[in-house]
């Protein structure tokens, strides 16, 4: 059997979400004997537009990307939107709550109309996307499992229960009982609820599951002192794309 | 010569983010010779508008993967600037364990992965898992060497967790650094094996030399990439607050990144202007891996990035080796961050793989972000990396298209750009 053919492709984003694939390390090499890797701009200068999987990164964010993403989502059999700004918009999405005009201007002062932008938005919003890995980086034992799932003709099995069952699996106290604010309860799990591990809080870069209590979150949050625009920014921060947050 | 070449390199490959090289030669004579920058913007200062101040290192990480310790450690010295944070020297010494962590795994990635492809003349790493297995198996290994000791002081490998204003929320324990040490000084050899992996090769990289000025931190007591002052090889030191008189950004139609300048048309960062102006702080070991390359200061050719690059993986780690006995010989101890949220405006540097990076921010009483300004390493490169191709292709202009083409992405390669990264900080 032929090995399926896999690119890489990305667009606005920090680019980090491919570098966990590089750092897959040793198991890197594993992965390059059971598919052909044909495109990975940031590591090979190898290209081609004969490909099965494409995993995309980053959030569109001008009009004239559009373009690339079609050709791209024709070429594929599976298209798979790699981390955040992909499958969520992700933080790129912070500039949607201010005019983009005045976004233009802040950086680029009079030459701002030489210069395209529109709000950034994910994959899903411009093509149809096959699957999503989220997480701002994707955790890389993650991708390793989806990869596996496909080669073996599975759908893959993304978590859609909050990150508070993986942290209390990991035994950490509750971020609330530590006197902060924590995203934990509405987020997507499948992370291991590895920042609130760290001494720190969910951020909820994997995004809401698929029937949040937000309601509930919302007030969880307001009883710990949050106001409403506090809030809106939490939400915000990474999931500003949604209507939950609107 | 008559004929004509035309060279139209787009989404150049192996660098962080999207750039092009334009080359026309006809009769002769080059007619076009440009570096263009064609990634999508990000407007990072407007997203960081309104934000909390526990916000902005995290969402400032974000504008790279590959040098995202950089940008946290810039971002919360900027709010503790602002906010007059101090901190102790515990976390001091463990936050330049960190920076050493991702100049370690950032040098790796490029020389490994990134430049030995053409120093071997093969289009990337893939074809030498087969004709040089053992090579690749030890930059891997040194690379999953440094990711492990970013997780072990950061929290995670990309997007750190545990660096807060004020300090750390968790600390490694005293026998995880042990470990650590012992497997940094084994590293040594994989190290020495990579230098002479990559002297055996250095006849491939081009003899170009291009008179220009260097900027880097510079300190007194050590060599400087956590904390220091702006020096340039021209002549002269500047407080970090002064940065906007060095950096000087301006736009060019070819770009959507920024360019800068200082005294001359354009001057370099990243390991190479570190070196030519820090020379005398680098580790012993550090020096003899110079010494083997005869890379002494000050060296004109931009293709000895890459080496310079090898030279401070040699120092970082032994600096990291000497940090680690001195935090093991004072005991760590579960200090917390303390401090007050107060109005205020702070700048800050830290000297991050690719070159010197700045971050100023101004807050309210609240703690909110008012104003943001960061100015990215690869910014300040853009205009000497087309200075050098100016300079560079009328000397190789009759040599074969195909080794033109390879030269002139060398050229680049050799600044180890972070496009994405200059794209999504500018601001006016």
């Amino acid at each position: 059997m032929e090995k399926p053919r896999v690119a890489f492709f990305d667009f606005a984003s920090c680019e980090g979400c491919q570098l966990q694939v590089i750092n897959l390390e040793e198991d890197l090499l594993k992965v390059l004997e059971a598919v052909d890797v044909v495109t990975f701009r940031e590591a090979m200068k190898e290209q081609s537009d004969d490909y099965d999987i494409a995993f995309v990164e980053g959030s569109i964010t001008r009009r004239s990307d559009e373009e690339r993403l079609n050709t791209i989502r024709r070429n594929a059999k599976v298209l798979i939107a790699l981390g955040s700004c992909a499958t969520l918009g992700g933080i790129n999405c912070l500039k949607n709550f201010h005019e983009q005009e005045y976004v233009k201007k802040l950086v680029y002062g009079d030459k701002a109309s030489s210069y395209e932008t529109y709000p950034s938005r994910p994959l899903k919003a411009v093509v149809p996307v096959d699957f999503e890995i989220h997480g701002c980086p994707i955790n890389r034992d993650e991708f390793a499992m989806v990869l596996k799932a496909l080669l073996l003709g599975k759908k893959p099995e993304i978590p859609n229960f909050p990150v508070c069952v993986e942290c209390k699996m990991a035994e950490n106290i509750c971020v609330f009982e530590r006197g902060m604010t924590c995203m934990g309860p509405v987020t997507r799990a499948g992370c291991g609820a590895c920042c609130v591990t760290e001494g720190s809080f969910c951020w909820g870069c994997r995004g809401l599951v698929d029937d949040p209590n937000a309601n509930s979150q919302r007030e969880v949050l307001a009883t710990h002192g949050l106001s409403v625009q506090d809030i809106l920014g939490k939400f915000r921060l990474y999931t500003g794309f949604s209507e939950v947050a609107k | 010569m008559s004929g004509e070449k035309i060279i139209k390199i787009n989404h150049l490959t192996r660098v962080e983010g999207h750039g092009n090289i334009h080359i026309k030669i006809r009769d002769g004579r080059v007619e076009e010779c440009q570096w263009q920058v064609v990634e999508a913007p990000r407007f990072f200062e407007a997203m960081l508008r309104g934000r909390k101040w526990y916000e902005l290192a995290h969402i400032t990480s974000r504008i790279c993967g590959i040098c995202s310790i950089g940008h946290t450690l810039t971002s919360l010295k900027a709010t503790e600037a602002a906010m007059g944070v101090t901190l102790s020297e515990q976390t001091e010494k463990f936050r330049r364990l960190l920076v050493h962590a991702e100049n370690l795994q950032s040098h790796i990635l490029h020389l490994g992965y990134l430049v030995l492809p053409d120093l071997l003349r093969v289009p990337s790493v893939i074809p030498l898992v087969s004709t040089h297995k053992d090579q690749v198996l030890l930059v891997v290994r040194l690379h999953r060497l440094s990711n492990e000791m970013s997780d072990l002081v950061g929290g995670r490998t990309t997007h750190p967790q545990r660096p807060v204003v004020g300090g750390f929320t968790k600390w490694p324990a005293a026998e995880e650094l042990e470990t650590l040490r012992t497997r940094l000084a084994d590293s040594l050899s994989d190290v020495e094996a990579l230098a002479s992996l990559i002297k055996d090769l250095a006849g491939n990289l081009p003899q170009f030399v291009r008179e220009t000025e260097y900027i880097a931190l510079t300190g007194t007591d050590e060599y400087a990439l956590y904390d220091g002052d702006i020096a340039s090889t021209d002549g002269g030191t500047w407080p970090v607050d002064n940065y906007k008189e060095i950096t000087n950004e301006y736009l060019v139609p070819q770009s959507t990144a920024k360019f800068a300048k200082h005294k001359r048309d354009s001057y370099m960062v990243g390991a190479l202007a570190r070196l030519n102006l820090n020379y005398d702080q680098l580790t012993p070991k550090a020096k003899e891996v110079a010494e083997t390359f005869q890379l002494r200061p000050i060296n004109y050719n931009p293709f000895m990035n890459n080496i310079a690059q090898l030279v401070e993986v040699t120092h970082s780690i032994e600096d990291s080796i000497r940090l680690i006995d001195d935090l093991l010989k004072n005991g760590i101890k579960d200090e917390k961050p303390s401090f007050s949220i107060r109005a205020g405006r702070g700048s800050a540097s830290v000297d991050v793989p690719r070159g010197i990076l700045f971050h100023e921010y101004e807050y309210n009483k609240d703690g909110e972000c008012v104003w943001a300004n960061c100015v990215i390493p690869t910014n300040q490169n853009h205009a000497n990396i087309q200075k050098d191709l100016e300079a560079l292709v009328p000397e190789i202009k009759d040599r074969p298209q195909e080794e033109i083409e390879l030269t002139a992405e060398m050229l680049v390669r050799a600044y180890d750009p972070c496009i994405s990264c200059s794209t999504h900080c500018i601001f006016l």
